[in-house]
C-alpha cells in the first residue's frame, strides 16, 4: 500500500492493494477521505470491506478510533473497564493499573456519560461477557467514542442493532468525531446517515458517489446474487 | 469497593482466599536460612554445570534411569489402558485407581523396598503402580472426550473389547500417544528421584557426587538428564519402543533373592503392616480394640495431625507462589510481550525449569539454605510456575486481540490476564493436588510434612505406622483433589484444559468467557 496525508485530507490511499495468503483481496484502491466527510463502505460480504478498514486504520492509527467487526470486548472485565480501554494509551501505566483496582471518580463519571449516550448507563459495572450481542456492540462503540480520536473507523458498528437504534448510534458517532468511515450493509441507513457511498466489488472500488444523488435502486445491483 | 479487577465475583473471591490462606501460612511456616554461605555452594554447582566432567559419570546410572522409567511407564500405561475400559462403569476400579495414584512413587518405593529390597523390581513397580492409576483415569477421560458417532453404528452385540479397538481406540490413539510420551518424561523424573532413596539411578549418582563435593560430575549428571528429557521425541518412537522395552528388561538385573519374595510378601502384608496391637490378637476381645486405640491416638495427635497441617501449609504457600510466579513468567513465552527473539529463549528457560524434578530442586535448596520450608516452597513454585507459565504463554498467543489493542503492561493487565484468568485458575487448582502430593514427600528431606514421619517410621522399622501415615497422605490428597474439582465446577472452569500434554485449545478468549 502507499499513501500520504494532504492538507484537509483525513485518509489518503493511492493504488493500495492487499492480499491474504497469496490471494489478492484488494487491488488498485484510490481513496481520499477529507476531514469532515462521512463515508459508507458497502458491498457484498467478501468484497474486501474489512481488509480496507484494516488498511485505513493502519495508515493513521494515531488519529483513528476503531470499532472492530467483532466487538472484541474483554469478557471477564466490567463494561466500565472495557470502555476505559479506549484511552489506555493516553494515561500512565500506573494510572491504568490503579484503575483496574480502584477507578478514579472522574474516569467513572466520564465513562458513565459516554455509556449514557449509547443507552447503557445502567450496565456500568456489569461483566462485559454477560451482555447481549447488541449491548456488547454498543459497548464497543462507546469505547471508540471515549477514545475520541478525530477519524472514526467502524466495521459494521451497528449490525446487531435495529435500524432505529442504529441510526441513533450513528448520530452519536457523527456528533463527536470529525470524520466517519463506516462499513455498513443497511442501504437505507447508509443513505440517511452518510454523505458519500463507496461500493467495493471483488476487491475494487466500483462506485464512489455522494449519497444525495443515490437511491436504494441504484445500489441494488451490488447486492443481488451474482 | 467493587471487585473491579475480576468482575466475576467467584474468580476474585477464590483468588483472595487462596492468597490470604498462603499469607496466614507464612506466619506459621519455618522460613529460616541456617547455612552461612548459601551462594558459595550455588556458585560451585553452577561452576560444575559450566565445566561438567562427563568422563566421571558412571554410564550404568544413565542406563538404570532410562530402563526403570521405560519399564515402569510401560507397565503402568499398559495396565492403565486395560483399566480405562471399565473405568467409567466400575466404581471399584475408579476408587482403586484413585487410591494407588494418591500415593507418591517414593512412598511406594519405601514400601516395596521392604519386600523386594533395593532392587530393580522396586524401582519399576514404584513407578508402575501410581502411573497405572493416573493413566487409567486420563485414558478414560480421553476416551470419553472422543467422538461417539462411530460406536453407535456398530452392529448390536459387538463385544466391549472389539467395540473399543475398532470404534474408540483409533479416535483417541494420537492423544494417548502424546499423553504417554509426557508420562515417560514424568517417569524419567521419578526414576531419577528414586535414586535419592538408594536405587542406582542418576539421582543416587548425583547425590553422592554433590555430597562429596564432586561438582563437575554433578553438573555433568544434570546436563545428561536434561538432554535425555529434551531429546525424548527423537529416541522414543513407534519403532524404537519395543526395542527399548526389551532392552530395558535385559539391562536391569533380576531381583536378588527372588525365591524369598513369596514369604517376604506374605510377612509384609500379614504381619508388618498390620497395626501392632492387632497382630495375632483375638479380634472379638474388646481389650484388643482398646489397645488399638491406645496405639492409634498418639500417632494421630503427634504425627498425622501436625504432619497434615505442615503439608497443607507448605502446599498452600507453594501454590500462591506458583500463581505469582506464573503470572510474572508467562509473558516470557508470549509473542506480544517477549517478541520473536525473546520468546524462544523464554521457552527454553521454562522447559529447563519444568524438566528439573521438584524433589531435586528441593534437595539442592536444602543443601544451600539449610533445613526449613523455604527451599521446599522455592522448589515447588519454580517447577510448577514453569509449567503453568509455559501453558499460559501458549494460550496468550492464541488470543485474537483487536487491531487497536494496547501494548506492554496495559495489554497485559487489561486484555491478556483478564481473558486468561479462568484458564489460569483451572491450571492452578489442578496443580494444587500435585503440589500437595509432592509436599508430603519433601518430609523425607527433613521438612516436617507427613513424609517426615513416614521416613522416621520406616527407619524405626515400624511399618504399620508407616502404612497408616501413607494412607493418611493418600486421604489428604484425595480430599484436596475432590475440593479442587468442586471449586472448578462452581467457578464453571471445569471444562477447560488442565493437562500439559496434547493439543491446546484454539482461542483463549473463548476459554476465558466460557
Amino acid at each position: 500500500m502507499s499513501g500520504g496525508v494532504e492538507d484537509g485530507a483525513a485518509i489518503v490511499l493511492e493504488n493500495a492493494s492487499a492480499s491474504y495468503g497469496g490471494r489478492p483481496v484488494l487491488s488498485g484502491i484510490d481513496l481520499t477521505v477529507r476531514a469532515g466527510e462521512r463515508v459508507a463502505l458497502m458491498g457484498r460480504s467478501g468484497a474486501g470491506k474489512s481488509t480496507l478498514i484494516g488498511l485505513i486504520h493502519g495508515q493513521a492509527p494515531e488519529r483513528v478510533a476503531l470499532v472492530p467487526q467483532a466487538a472484541a470486548l474483554v469478557g471477564p472485565l466490567s463494561v466500565f473497564h472495557n470502555v476505559y480501554m479506549g484511552r489506555l494509551d493516553r494515561r500512565s501505566t500506573l494510572h491504568n493499573l490503579r484503575t483496574l483496582v480502584r477507578p478514579a471518580r472522574d474516569d467513572v463519571a466520564a465513562v458513565e456519560e459516554i455509556l449514557d449516550r449509547v443507552g447503557l448507563a445502567d450496565t456500568l459495572w456489569a461483566r462485559a461477557g454477560e451482555l447481549s450481542g447488541g449491548q456488547q456492540q454498543r459497548v464497543s462503540v462507546a469505547r471508540a467514542l471515549y477514545n475520541g480520536r478525530p477519524v472514526l473507523v467502524g466495521d459494521e458498528p451497528v449490525s446487531a442493532l435495529d435500524r432505529q437504534q442504529g441510526a441513533r448510534i450513528l448520530t452519536e458517532l457523527a456528533a463527536s468525531h470529525e470524520t466517519l468511515i463506516l462499513a455498513l450493509h443497511d442501504v437505507a441507513l447508509a443513505l440517511a446517515q452518510t454523505d458519500r457511498i463507496v461500493v467495493l466489488e471483488a476487491g475494487r472500488i466500483v462506485l464512489d458517489a455522494p449519497s444525495a444523488g443515490l437511491d436504494p435502486a441504484r445500489l441494488r445491483p451490488f447486492y443481488e446474487a451474482a | 469497593m467493587r471487585a473491579a479487577f475480576l468482575p466475576r465475583r467467584g474468580y476474585a473471591a477464590v483468588s483472595r482466599w487462596f492468597l490470604a490462606a498462603a499469607l496466614a501460612g507464612l506466619l506459621v511456616a519455618d522460613l529460616q536460612v541456617t547455612t552461612l554461605h548459601p551462594f558459595a555452594d550455588l556458585a560451585r554447582l553452577l561452576g560444575g554445570l559450566i565445566r561438567p566432567d562427563f568422563l566421571a559419570v558412571e554410564g550404568w546410572s544413565v542406563v538404570a534411569t532410562v530402563a526403570s522409567a521405560m519399564l515402569g511407564v510401560g507397565l503402568g500405561a499398559g495396565t492403565g489402558l486395560l483399566l480405562a475400559i471399565p473405568f467409567a462403569r466400575s466404581r471399584t476400579v475408579r476408587l482403586a485407581c484413585a487410591g494407588i495414584r494418591a500415593v507418591h512413587e517414593l512412598f511406594w518405593a519405601l514400601l516395596l523396598m521392604q519386600v523386594f529390597g533395593l532392587s530393580a523390581t522396586t524401582g519399576v513397580l514404584a513407578i508402575a503402580l501410581p502411573y497405572a492409576g493416573i493413566c487409567a483415569k486420563v485414558y478414560a477421560e480421553l476416551i470419553e472426550e472422543a467422538d461417539l458417532a462411530a460406536i453407535r453404528t456398530l452392529p448390536a452385540g459387538t463385544g466391549a473389547v472389539s467395540a473399543f479397538l475398532y470404534a474408540r481406540l483409533p479416535e483417541v490413539a494420537g492423544r494417548m500417544r502424546d499423553y504417554t510420551l509426557y508420562r515417560l518424561e514424568c517417569g524419567l523424573r521419578s526414576s531419577l528421584v528414586l535414586g535419592f532413596i538408594g536405587l542406582p539411578t542418576l539421582g543416587f549418582a548425583f547425590e553422592s557426587a554433590f555430597r562429596q563435593g564432586r561438582y563437575a560430575e554433578a553438573g555433568a549428571l544434570l546436563l545428561i538428564f536434561y538432554v535425555l528429557i529434551g531429546s525424548r521425541r527423537l529416541w522414543v518412537r513407534a519403532r524404537t519402543v519395543p526395542v527399548l522395552l526389551v532392552g530395558a528388561a535385559l539391562a536391569l538385573p533380576p531381583s536378588i533373592g527372588s525365591a524369598a519374595i513369596g514369604p517376604s510378601l506374605a510377612r509384609f502384608l500379614g504381619h508388618d503392616i498390620v497395626p501392632a496391637p492387632l497382630r495375632g490378637a483375638a479380634l472379638a476381645e474388646p481389650e484388643t480394640w482398646a489397645r488399638l486405640w491406645a496405639w492409634l491416638r498418639p500417632i494421630l495427635t503427634e504425627q498425622v495431625l501436625p504432619g497434615t497441617a505442615q503439608t497443607l501449609v507448605l502446599a498452600q504457600i507453594a501454590l500462591a507462589a506458583t500463581a505469582l510466579g506464573a503470572l510474572a513468567l508467562f509473558p516470557l513465552t508470549a509473542r506480544r510481550f517477549a517478541g520473536p527473539v525473546g520468546r524462544p529463549l523464554g521457552r527454553v528457560l521454562l522447559v529447563v525449569v519444568r524438566s528439573t524434578p521438584e524433589y531435586m530442586l528441593a534437595y539442592l535448596g536444602l543443601q544451600l539454605l539449610g533445613p526449613s520450608m523455604l527451599p521446599a516452597i522455592l522448589a515447588l513454585a519454580l517447577h510448577n510456575a514453569g509449567i503453568v507459565a509455559y501453558l499460559m504463554g501458549r494460550h496468550a498467543d492464541a488470543i485474537p486481540y483487536r487491531a487497536d489493542a494496547p501494548r506492554g503492561l496495559d495489554l497485559y493487565a487489561y486484555e491478556t490476564v483478564p481473558r486468561l484468568y479462568g484458564q489460569f485458575l483451572a491450571y492452578l487448582l489442578y496443580r494444587w493436588e500435585l503440589i500437595l502430593r509432592e509436599s508430603t514427600i519433601f518430609g523425607i528431606l527433613g521438612v516436617t510434612t507427613l513424609g517426615f514421619y513416614v521416613d522416621a517410621a520406616i527407619s524405626e522399622l515400624r511399618l504399620d505406622v508407616a502404612a497408616l501415615l501413607i494412607a493418611a497422605t493418600a486421604l489428604v490428597t484425595v480430599a484436596v483433589d475432590a475440593f479442587s474439582r468442586g471449586l472448578r465446577r462452581s467457578l464453571r472452569i471445569d471444562a477447560l484444559p488442565t493437562r500439559l500434554s496434547g493439543p491446546q485449545p484454539i482461542t483463549g478468549a473463548e476459554a476465558a468467557d466460557g
